[in-house]
């Protein structure tokens, strides 16, 4: 069976990351498991863990005021989800459910905040792993904005 | 191009077999010669000149043959007058058809590669054709990959032949849309993204993308991202088509015609072009 760190450390989020800080990474994570229709969390709650999903998907979903949820990404297997546990207000733009059972690593956010506060070089490192999953979500924001597939007739 | 046996110009008559609901807006047309003809022989990625009497013609791709279908299907967006017209017609109806016409996908290239299909809305029409000649020879082509996007989970296409694809010939299929809502189980997401989801080798990967520009746009970037050569891309550009063979002007692009010497092209040879706003 594999352990926490083994599995951290050759995720591409964690990849080449000095092993005292791996093994403090490691000491924030947990294994966790959501049944389909789940909440991971709501929006406006404190943001203060983030998951690596290891299988399943999860909704990031908006809801408009009487209107039915709308769902405007999906995280799935390998992937981040959220980062707003490192970015002030620190709280969560989204709900997050779980599409079907899903297995993930959840890693003590706050904790970690703390730890980039006291130790900048951790900070830089989350920081700079965590800009380009930043950047592509806008990207991919951005393309979705332009309603690429047209109008309705 | 295939050797076409009358004036290019000149429409011969097809009658519609069966009309296939795709989606809310979407149609395709089972065609065959009226006079008993056997039917013409495509390349996947060519299309035909499909002529409503009294209306107008479009150029449609040839989406298939397909399982349940008797010979020449062409998937329909109904958007203007012709389509419209197009999707009028019932089983029996006439129409005119002029064709096959235009570039085809690069199946021979993609033999013992990988093979990265990237399809946005209908755009995956004109990959159908190759998906189906892939399996007919599943064993000869490594990884297949089948990405798809489209606006809404009501906008798919072929939906009943994605689990066929995936379960008995072990393509990869991700299907993503950009927005749905909470009863939907699938992706939410642009297709780009689906790229890091899907297995292949970039040094030896076949990428073959149709849809909107915009999206190519974005699918070449990040399979060029992922390490894919430029000459291993290719794409289908879509401009006003007129005559189809290159006489008109219409749907020039830079120093080609799509009609003639597209609608496929590799990316490396139109980049120059691909992009720039006056084009």
């Amino acid at each position: 069976m594999k352990t926490l760190e083994s599995i951290l450390s050759v995720h591409p989020f964690f990849v080449n990351l000095e092993s005292k800080y791996m093994a403090l990474i490691t000491g924030c994570a947990s294994n966790v498991r959501f049944e389909a229709g789940e909440f991971i969390h709501r929006q406006g709650e404190e943001a203060n863990s983030f998951c690596i999903i290891r299988q399943g998907k999860v909704a990031l979903q908006v809801c408009p005021p009487h209107k039915n949820p709308v769902t405007v990404q999906t995280v799935s297997d390998g992937e981040i989800l959220g980062w707003a546990w490192l970015v002030p207000p620190y709280h969560w733009q989204f709900d997050a459910q779980a599409v079907e059972l899903t297995r993930a690593i959840v890693l003590d956010g706050k904790c970690l905040r703390n730890k980039c506060n006291e130790d900048h070089t951790l900070g830089y490192e989350l920081l700079s792993r965590l800009l380009p999953i930043v950047g592509q979500t806008m990207e991919a924001t951005r393309i979705q904005l332009l309603d690429l597939y047209g109008a309705r007739s | 191009m295939n050797p076409i046996s009358t004036s290019p110009m000149t429409p011969s008559l097809y009658t519609v077999k069966k009309k296939i609901a795709e989606s809310h807006d979407t149609f395709s047309l089972d065609l065959a010669p009226r006079d008993g003809s056997p039917l013409i022989t495509f390349q996947p990625g060519q299309f035909n000149m499909l002529y409503a009497f009294g209306v107008g013609e479009v150029p449609i791709s040839i989406s298939g043959p397909a399982p349940g279908t008797s010979g020449l299907i062409h998937t329909i967006r109904e958007v203007g007058n012709v389509t419209r017209a197009l999707h009028q017609l019932k089983k029996g109806a006439t129409l005119g058809l002029r064709g096959p016409f235009g570039s085809s996908w690069p199946i021979e290239e993609a033999r013992g590669k990988d093979v990265v299909i990237i399809a946005g809305g209908i755009g995956l029409a004109p990959l159908r054709p190759v998906i189906y000649k892939l399996l007919e020879q599943r064993n000869q082509f490594g990884n297949i990959a089948l990405l798809y996007g489209t606006r809404e989970p009501n906008d798919l296409l072929f939906t009943k032949e994605f689990e066929i694809w995936r379960g008995k010939y072990g393509i990869q299929v991700k299907i993503t849309v950009d927005t749905a809502d909470s009863n939907w189980r699938g992706n939410v997401g642009v297709v780009t993204t689906s790229i890091a989801r899907v297995s292949f080798e970039p040094a030896h990967t076949i990428a073959m993308i149709c849809g909107p520009e915009i999206m190519m746009r974005y699918a070449v970037l990040e399979m060029k991202r992922r390490g894919v050569s430029e000459d291993h891309i290719y794409m289908t550009m879509e401009r006003n088509m007129k005559c189809a063979i290159g006489f008109c002007g219409h749907c020039q692009f830079g120093p080609a015609f799509i009609c003639k010497d597209g609608p496929v092209f590799r990316y490396d040879k139109v980049k120059h072009f691909f992009g720039i706003r006056e084009i």
